[in-house]
């Protein structure tokens, strides 16, 4: 089980209100992103559930239960820190059966799950040693091993990967989703990147200043996002956005406009442009372009292949199909 | 590279390293080498500094007139006794002061350093009178107490320095995977600040060792210390200088002995945080 549920929690430091007023549910089993960019409150949040913050008013359930005051040694929650945070004098193993040892499990039962997230995670070799003579992506794995063997209701991921190298961040992504797909324990991690999010989530709640600006589905936040906000965070290149005359035509304020729905042609197209940059990434081509008389710069996604230049007139033609529309509020329009 | 060391340049501040050392060691050199005097010699003009019939005559006298052991003994359990008490109840306050700190931490942290600067003679009436009513007076539980107390401030502002390096996520860690307040102390935050805490102990325990004010006026016979063993030997009458110093180096020797074997973990707990 690991249902987890806030009721009208709102957190303040001080005279500052970091969280508003705030209503959530993650279902058991769930894998629920946190996205947002820096200081928008998502690791407080996730402090809140983990009981390493109080809340200030509302209420946290876990499983039904009333958790708001329970201390987070007793939540029966698993955190895995962006720092690692492994124990620095004690042993790989040591570190993982830290949580087992607070919990007064036998020795024997200590042991065996010790050694099945060590097979799990790759570590088998490396039990005796200390923290710091391993690798960032080995300390993360230790980490998570800690996590495992817990066998908690949620797991709580505060920016995991982001210490590691952009390979091994990859890498780490697929073994965490991994991880999920096996044990199918609720999970709830916090990043600032969309990738990330997009790629791993059941559930991503996208958070602005505390507020809660969409929940969904990665694909339900991609062609359907509920504001400006939601529509230019979610998607990579991020979306194009145009206002005035040619906004008016769709009857909105401003219309966006994905990278990939836009197509690139020498002499066809309804707007026309000159290629400022072109960033030529194998699979794809990003193209900057600027002078299009509808914002400063409309970037497209081309298919690799796809060639012009620094200086060349082109023109462009969106996916009417595609195109997302919102009010001077910056709210859709359905 | 960075920066080279020319081979004169070594030499220079080798030599001057040298030198300042062996100034303040030279009170202690003296010391040691008077106890080995005749009482003449000890007094002669110009003064000898090798060149004298080195004997053990002094050693042996004070050995004969005082019970050596008896104030060894009390030095220990003074100086060890209120460094425990002191590190028991500062390992607590320091944990607080870094990693729960209110508005106000900072403030009792200079209240109480602030207590450091008070001339310890302007609290002497005061607390002579609580030990003659608590009948403490001459007591090895009364010095352990008082002492604990003097050297707190010093002990919870060393160990707070210690623990601010800690990384707060370590602790918060240790109770996500489940650990109460006491185990987290114990067996993540005490572990990790080892190096901290055995120099918080060393810097106290030579601190209190050494301690000569309150021991002096606390104690008479039972409870005595090393302190008032070498105090016993400084006479406003007579040649004692070469007893005196044999009796101060028999009450520096254990310490001085302590110091040397740790000054490596004196040294790096002393830096610690500084070079990062």
């Amino acid at each position: 089980m690991g249902q987890i549920q806030l009721n009208q929690v709102t957190k303040s430091f001080g005279a500052v209100e970091v969280i508003p007023p705030l209503d959530l549910t993650i279902e058991d089993g769930e894998f629920c992103v946190f996205v947002g960019p820096s200081g928008c409150g998502k690791s407080t949040l996730l402090r809140l559930i983990a009981g390493l913050e109080d809340v200030t008013s509302g209420h946290i359930a876990i499983d039904g239960n009333d958790a708001t005051m329970t201390p987070p040694a007793k939540r029966g929650l698993a955190m895995v820190f962006q720092s690692y945070a492994l124990y620095p004098h004690m042993s790989v193993r040591k570190n993982i059966a830290f949580p087992m040892k607070m919990a007064k499990l036998p020795e024997d039962e200590q042991k065996r799950r010790i050694d099945a997230a060590a097979q799990a995670l790759n570590l088998t070799d490396y039990l005796d040693r200390r923290p710091g003579q391993l690798s960032g992506g080995q300390r993360q794995r230790v980490a998570i091993g800690r996590a495992i063997v817990r066998e908690p209701s949620a797991f709580l991921f505060d920016e995991p990967l982001s210490n590691l190298d952009a390979a091994l961040r990859v890498g780490m992504r697929l073994e965490i989703s991994e991880l999920h797909e096996r044990l199918k324990t609720t999970m709830i991690y916090v990043t600032h990147d969309q990738v990330e999010a997009m790629t791993m989530a059941d559930k991503i709640v996208v958070l602005q200043a505390g507020l809660i600006e969409q929940v969904g589905s990665p694909l339900d936040l991609y062609h359907t996002p509920r504001n400006k906000f939601v529509a230019g965070f979610i998607g990579s290149p991020k979306m194009n956005f145009i206002e005035g005359p040619e906004a008016a035509k769709y009857d909105a304020h401003t219309i966006g406009i994905r990278p990939e729905h836009i197509t690139v042609s020498a002499d066809e197209g309804p707007w026309s442009g000159v290629v400022s940059v072109s960033e030529h990434l194998g699979s794809d081509t990003f193209f900057h372009i600027h002078e299009t008389g509808l914002a400063d710069t409309i970037t497209v996604r081309a298919d690799g292949e796809v060639n012009f230049r620094h200086g060349d007139r082109i023109r462009l033609s969106p996916r009417a199909d595609m195109i997302h529309r919102f009010d001077a509020e910056g709210l859709r329009i359905a | 590279m960075a920066r080279s060391v020319t081979q004169k340049r070594k030499i220079i501040n080798t030599a001057a390293a040298w030198s300042v050392g062996l100034l303040i060691f030279f009170p202690i050199l003296w010391t040691i080498l008077t106890s080995f005097k005749t009482e003449a010699q000890a007094i002669s003009d110009p003064p000898v500094f090798l060149a004298f019939d080195w004997t053990l005559e002094n050693y042996t006298v004070v050995l004969e007139r005082s019970d050596y052991m008896r104030f060894l003994w009390n030095s220990i359990i003074i100086a060890g006794g209120s460094t425990l008490l002191g590190i028991i109840i500062a390992i607590p306050a320091a944990w607080s002061m870094a990693f729960v700190p209110s508005k106000r931490t900072k403030d009792i942290l200079l209240w109480m350093l602030s207590t450091k600067m008070l001339p310890a003679v302007g609290v002497l009436y005061p607390i002579y009178l609580i030990f003659i009513k608590m009948g403490l007076l001459d007591s090895k539980i009364g010095l352990v107490v008082v002492l604990m107390l003097i050297n707190l401030p010093i002990i919870v502002w060393m160990l707070y320095t210690y623990f601010k390096e800690i990384p707060g996520e370590i602790l918060e860690a240790a109770r996500m995977d489940g650990a109460s307040l006491r185990e987290e102390v114990l067996y993540v935050l005490t572990p990790m600040a080892i190096p901290g805490i055995a120099s918080t102990v060393l810097l106290n325990v030579i601190l209190a060792w050494n301690e000569a004010f309150w021991t002096l006026n606390l104690t008479a016979a039972k409870a005595a210390p090393l302190t008032a063993f070498i105090a016993s030997y400084s006479s406003p009458e007579g040649l004692f200088y070469a007893k005196l110093s044999a009796a101060s180096t028999m009450a520096i020797a254990p310490i001085l002995i302590l110091g040397w074997f740790s000054q490596k973990q004196l040294v790096s707990g002393l830096t610690f945080g500084a070079v990062k």
